[in-house]
């Protein structure tokens, strides 16, 4: 009768201290906070300030100090949604392409006769050459090119398809290189991405993928959407061109091989490019702001070695011809070629102010953003709206509490006041449990803890009910609580479980501030089955045998 | 003393009511159908996809003054409402301005913003923007879509396990209960033209998680009633069941509906619609797993007998008793 193995309630007991031990650090939000951002501080390299050590003795080390994440809704900060234009980077690698087919049809050139690049969709490449009954030789030649592709889905395919019709070979990326070309698009995005908010020093910011071309961004604690958008927003492509024509007309139709972009500081003027760049900036190594001879704002950069050795040949070879620094299709400057650069170092002078010279380098430093972005949605939310939130989600909070604990001691007297304990717990559990996952708490997400609260009672309900209805009939007090354990438990079970279905659910649809409440609705709903079975039964047995009571009042 | 919601030993005759609870069940979920259709439903940016800023000053709100401001801007349709709380300040004074989406896919461009926001602030420097929230027509799109497959995939899943766990005649029923609550919330929200976002949806499958918490713990009972009393008749173990659980219902609705009250009082205007959608949800849901589940059972009967083929005759399970 009543038993309760040792064992078990040790372990009870030993959830429950180990849950609000993990929830307390949240009472004290403010100095945990400054105490885990001095760590993080530290571990980057930070020099030990007086301020850190003030915030590093904020809090005791030896306690836990994982905390509750709070959304952008309740932190303030900004959310983007960015989509990757994914078919942007096709062009470029086919456009890497041209070389190597160039030169390898040449090879051939007694078969296929003269080549010549035509236009083509951007993600093609079409060649025409003059003799078309060495098409076939000219196709052989150019897949012998391709390579396999290296990934669990392309096995066994290579990176290029090659077709020719008539006169014309065309050249497109393989389905499979494609996919690889996107995954790869996506981790270098996401990676630049994070580089470039990290450097801007904003704290625990979210950047994840979604769904094959999308990024999720939030930023707590940034001024604005717009901020980010700036910062994360800009390509910083830099490349280094052959110029064919310093000088052309804005309307001039380049040839497939060449482009036309704009310079930076002379509105009218054109520059006629190669298209093919001599070195990218994914050679860049490191990028500084700083001031060139003349005292005006520059960037300086270095280059890789294998960035330097090409630019070295490159340099070397056209003495006395210009070449273009191109940014995001704007010529930034296209001096000419003095003496071989073979240091791999260089400096970019324009027309921009120190300002844009510092942010220039940052982002050059991170890297460029292999693709554009297009911004689906945007959210700034100020940090006032986010405290008022808090303050509100507080105060309604203890105000359910309260209601809750009232109305189930007037219902339940002594057994409502055990169900009121381990609801004190449940709610500790939840926050041990955040704290524990890192999990975020969302405005839904509080009003979920407050349904909880309601909610929570009702495994607690449904076993003292139970018990009441026992009481009526079976042998004495003892049994009429281990039946009511017993009997209530299926339907506490389906109940939950079909609950806990619909947290399921809207976690996985679910996006921002509706994923943070299913994620606290699912906690809820583990934590409450917990307390309601295990914490309520076991005070009730602690009561039991220390007062051994002959009958009891539900 | 204790506070008892309902006395002991209750055996009111719920059931005596089913045909009227039907047809009331019907009419509000014709009446909330004609609402949508009639009326539609009042989108926030969620699904429509636009702008909606929220402005805080200390000066009191001019929807007139910022109509103008706003209007040779050229932004289509603008809609600028107060917004009133008790948990405001009394010198917080807040509006919300709602830009319709402008052309393409993306979000509304920031220049647009500032325009407006320059536009605003020239009109009361002291304004400030405690919110900015902007979505493209082409997620908007999208979310509609995850709405309905989450609303319809929560539905689909509660049909297996009620089936798995019970039998497919409380399935039904109780699945019939949750598009019954479902519709009667889309329909008190396009009747009251209260705002219908991201976070409705997920209020509305909250409703269904409780709604079904309330029907699988009558059913529970039923079943369990149902072996007990092998030769009442159906309508009567119902009562029975219903009786036996009401104490409970009206506790967790009770304890539940408190803790929504404070929520929906004390916890701001921001989440209003979504806490009133779950308060509305857990009446209505309470409501209908003792009507409409019932009912539907009742009309659809229940095999009494499940152990034993139905062909195999009168020699029925002893061995369960």
């Amino acid at each position: 009768m009543l038993q309760i193995a040792l064992w078990k309630r040790l372990s009870i007991l030993l959830v429950c201290v180990i849950g609000l031990s993990l929830a307390a650090p949240n009472l004290f939000y403010g100095p945990v906070e400054r105490h885990n951002d001095a760590i993080t501080a530290i571990e980057r390299g930070a020099i030990e300030t007086p301020e850190l050590t003030e915030a590093l003795a904020g809090w005791p080390e030896f306690l836990p100090s994982g905390l509750v994440n709070l959304g952008l809704d309740l932190r303030g900060g900004a959310h983007l949604l960015a989509e990757v234009q994914l078919q942007d980077v096709y062009a470029g690698r086919i456009d890497g392409y041209w070389p190597e087919v160039r030169d390898a049809l040449r090879g051939v050139r007694d078969q296929v006769g003269t080549i010549r690049r035509q236009d083509s969709a951007p993600d093609a490449l079409r060649v025409r050459i003059s003799n078309p009954e060495g098409m076939q030789v000219a196709v052989n030649t150019v897949r012998a090119i391709a390579q396999p592709i290296v990934s669990l889905s392309g096995v066994g395919q290579t990176d290029i398809d090659v077709s020719g019709a008539g006169d014309i070979l065309t050249v497109t990326l393989s389905e499979a290189e494609r996919a690889a070309t996107d995954d790869r698009t996506m981790q270098q995005s996401l990676e630049i991405i994070r580089r470039r908010v990290d450097e801007a020093g904003t704290r625990e910011p979210t950047i994840q993928r979604q769904g094959t071309d999308r990024i999720l961004i939030q930023v707590p604690g940034i001024g604005s959407a717009q901020e980010l958008k700036e910062l994360i927003g800009t390509t910083a492509r830099l490349t280094f061109h052959p110029v064919i024509q310093s000088s052309v007309a804005a309307d001039t139709r380049p040839d497939a091989d060449q482009l036309v972009h704009p310079t930076m500081d002379e509105p009218l003027r054109y520059v006629l490019l190669e298209r093919s760049p001599v070195v990218t900036g994914d050679d860049l190594v490191d990028s500084q702001p700083g001031f060139d001879q003349n005292g005006l704002p520059a960037v300086t950069f270095r280059f890789n070695p294998s960035g330097a050795r090409k630019f070295g040949v490159y340099t070397a070879e056209n003495i006395g011809s210009p070449f273009a620094i191109v940014l995001d299709e704007e010529v930034v400057t296209d001096p000419v070629i003095r003496d071989a650069i073979t240091g791999g170092s260089g400096q970019i002078t324009g027309n921009f102010g120190v300002e844009e010279a510092n942010r220039l380098s940052i982002l050059l430093r991170a890297g460029a953003l292999p693709a554009e972005m297009v911004f689906l949605e945007e959210r700034t939310i100020g940090p006032e709206l986010g405290q008022d939130s808090i303050d509100a989600g507080q105060i309604a909070s203890l105000v359910a509490m309260a209601a809750v604990v009232v109305f189930m001691v007037l219902s339940y007297g002594l057994f409502g006041a055990f169900a009121t304990v381990a609801l004190g717990i449940n709610v500790a559990l939840i926050f041990g449990v955040l704290s524990l996952i890192g999990g975020t708490l969302t405005l839904p997400g509080i009003a979920g803890i407050v349904l909880t609260i309601g909610m929570a009672v009702d495994a607690n309900v449904l076993v003292f009910e139970r018990i009441r209805e026992e009481l009526k009939t079976a042998r004495g007090p003892a049994r009429a609580i281990e039946l009511g354990y017993e009997k209530a438990l299926s339907a506490i079970i389906d109940a939950n479980i079909t609950t806990f279905i619909v947290a399921v659910i809207l976690f996985t649809l679910g996006s921002g501030p509706v994923r943070g409440f299913a994620v606290t609705l699912g906690i809820g709903i583990l934590t409450s089955v917990f307390t309601a079975i295990f914490v309520t039964r076991l005070l009730i047995v602690f009561w039991f045998e220390r007062r051994r009571p002959k009958t009891i009042e539900v | 003393m204790r506070l008892r919601l309902v006395p002991q030993d209750t055996a009111w005759d719920f059931m005596r009511y089913r045909k009227f609870t039907l047809g009331a069940s019907v009419v509000a979920i014709v009446l909330s159908l004609v609402a949508w259709l009639v009326l539609g439903l009042n989108f926030g940016i969620d699904f429509l996809g636009g702008t909606t800023i929220r402005t805080e000053s200390v000066q009191a709100v001019d929807v007139g003054a910022y109509r103008d401001a706003l209007s040779p801007l050229g932004l289509g349709d603008v809609t600028i409402t107060e917004v009133f709380d008790p948990t405001f300040a009394a010198d917080q004074n807040v509006a919300q301005v709602r830009i319709q989406a402008q052309d393409g896919t993306g979000s509304v461009s920031p220049e647009v913003i500032s325009l407006v926001q320059g536009a605003l602030t020239a009109l009361d420097p002291s304004l400030t923007f405690a919110s900015v929230e902007s979505v493209g027509p082409k997620v908007s799109g999208e979310l509609i879509t995850t709405a309905i497959i989450a609303l319809a995939a929560a539905i689909g899943a509660m049909l297996v396990y009620i089936w798995l766990r019970f039998e497919w005649q409380f399935a039904v029923g109780a699945v019939a209960a949750l598009v019954h609550d479902i519709i009667l919330t889309i329909g008190i929200f396009s009747l009251l033209q209260i705002r219908f976002d991201q976070a409705t949806i997920a209020a509305l499958l909250t409703v269904l998680g409780y709604s079904i918490n309330d029907t699988v713990v009558i059913f529970d009972r039923l079943r369990e009633n149902l072996i007990k009393f092998k030769k009442t008749p159906l309508i009567e173990v119902m009562n029975r069941s219903v009786n036996e659980t009401l104490s409970r219902t009206l506790m967790t609705s009770g304890t539940t509906l408190l803790a929504l009250i404070a929520l929906i009082v004390l916890g701001g205007d921001v989440i209003r619609g979504f806490v009133f959608a779950i308060l509305w949800g857990v009446i209505v849901g309470t409501y209908s797993s003792v009507y409409v589940a019932k009912n539907v059972v009742l009309l659809l009967g229940v095999d009494r007998d499940p152990q034993s083929p139905s062909k195999a005759g009168t020699q029925s399970g002893s061995s369960e008793a």
